[in-house]
């Protein structure tokens, strides 16, 4: 059955076939992303164009850097298509920086508000450790979940970040280092996670391949 | 918790790997692609090409490099070797590699660091810092290491730190192809200078010196070029080995 679209070109191009919205809003390098989404055979479209965000059947919000590029998408449009996108119920990953914007907010970027989702604040590490929090480091898994089926607890991922999210109810795996903090948590059809799954190997690659099938 | 990071570096000239000629198995021991692959499927933890290229067409062939070797590749991929300005690390970036390495351009100007830094995050900026030994301290060397920055190598990790590097690459440049093993005391005194990671590079030759340069060291992370090049099941057998002397390790890998 062929998709009406307010854009005729995205229908015929995509017709019946899942499309992957990857937003671009100038936050970090997303090369990566795509390329990792697109050596599972996944259809993915690189975009900053709410319009288009607004009719895909799965949404990927990455971001390397700061909380205060998040800005951007308040500007664009981009925040309310991907609100309406996931009271929707379509599934949406956030990654690093993509996860931190579920919460209201970070104490890197005071006044740039999150999508506040999810309670809390991002916080900094606290001093007596290196930071930014480079390397491997390992997944406890809390609680079972679709993001991470196969994922075996005390698997590697790759994490390079600053600030970090606290455990919530909707935690499914943490990680430690200068104590616990959320490394992936899923709330229906939200995903997100703290490391970057892209850069993670192969446990990463089961990781989004895990979203592509949700 | 948080494991240190062996690191598989490849010096890469006009798209050929140098040094990388004894790898068995391979089709093409010279080949960028393929050994990062077969380091990567070896353990690696994250790969690092650096371009040595002195010739014109540099960028270009750089680029192509840097395509083809990150298509496959999915651990962290850092590139470096004349990167000046934001627009060679921003072409660096669309190919594939997930940070960059800067290193004698910073030192010539350090607003290079934050201009990057705040366009593509500080985690995917290093500063690379190559240090002599100067009698009582360390000195930073540029230009691949013929010219003398009169800086000193732990004042310049700091300024690099507060411009906005994520990371500092040392090398020493005293220890590197010795294979005598890492400056533990130039790696301690930077490492304890900065709060970003720092990885050592220069003078690895066995196990026991990456657990010198880890304990001694406080280093984050290792770098090795011509000590992986020999056989394709080295750096998972040095993870093990490190992991039995008590140093964290991504191993089983």
């Amino acid at each position: 059955m062929l998709a009406r679209q307010a854009n005729g070109a995205i229908a015929s191009e995509y017709q019946g076939v899942t499309v992957i919205a990857i937003v671009d809003y100038k936050a970090g390098n997303l090369a990566s992303v795509k390329k990792a989404f697109d050596h599972l055979g996944a259809n993915t479209k690189v975009t900053d164009d709410s319009q288009i965000v607004s009719k895909a059947d799965k949404i990927v919000l990455p971001g390397v850097g700061h909380f205060a590029a998040t800005r951007a998408l308040g500007d664009s449009g981009l925040r309310e298509a991907i609100l309406e996108r996931i009271e929707h119920g379509v599934p949406f990953l956030g990654i690093c920086v993509g996860m931190q914007w579920m919460l209201a907010s970070s104490e890197e970027a005071p006044g740039v508000n999150g999508l506040g989702l999810w309670p809390g604040e991002c916080s900094r590490f606290p001093s007596g450790v290196k930071s930014p929090h480079v390397g491997w480091n390992s997944l406890t898994i809390k609680n079972g979940s679709r993001l991470l089926t196969g994922v075996a607890d005390g698997e590697f991922v790759y994490f390079t970040h600053s600030y970090r999210v606290p455990l919530l109810s909707s935690t499914v795996a943490a990680c430690d280092y200068a104590g616990e903090f959320s490394a992936a948590v899923e709330q229906g059809n939200v995903f997100a996670v703290q490391f970057h799954p892209e850069k993670s190997g192969s446990a990463g690659l089961r990781i989004l391949d895990n979203f592509c099938s949700v | 918790m948080l494991t240190k990071r062996i690191i598989a570096c490849l010096d890469v000239d006009a798209g050929r790997v140098v040094k990388g000629t004894q790898f068995v198995n391979l089709r093409d021991a010279g080949d960028p692609t393929e050994l990062a692959a077969a380091h990567s499927a070896s353990g690696a933890d994250e790969i690092v090409l650096l371009d040595i290229t002195a010739t014109h067409q540099k960028r270009a062939t750089l680029i192509e490099t840097v395509k083809r070797t990150a298509r496959e590749l999915f651990v962290p991929f850092t590139v470096g070797g004349g990167v000046r300005t934001l627009e060679d690390a921003s072409g660096i970036f669309d190919a594939g590699a997930d940070k960059i390495s800067i290193n004698s351009a910073a030192i010539a100007d350090p607003s290079l660091i934050t201009c990057i830094a705040q366009r593509f995050g500080s985690q995917a900026v290093i500063v690379a810092i190559d240090a002599k030994r100067n009698g009582i301290g360390f000195t930073a060397f540029t230009a691949g290491g013929r010219q003398n920055s009169r800086n000193d190598a732990v004042e310049w990790a700091k300024e690099a730190e507060g411009r906005g590097a994520g990371e500092i690459l040392l090398t020493s440049m005293d220890r590197d192809g010795t294979g005598a093993g890492f400056d533990c005391e130039l790696t301690k005194a930077v490492s304890e200078a900065v709060r970003i990671p720092v990885i050592a590079s220069g003078g690895a030759g066995s196990a026991d010196d990456f657990v010198q340069v880890f304990r001694e060291g406080a280093a984050d992370a290792a770098l090795a070029a011509s000590i992986f090049h020999f056989r394709v099941s080295s750096i998972s057998e040095l993870k093990r080995q490190l992991l039995t002397a008590g140093v964290p390790m991504r191993y089983p890998c």
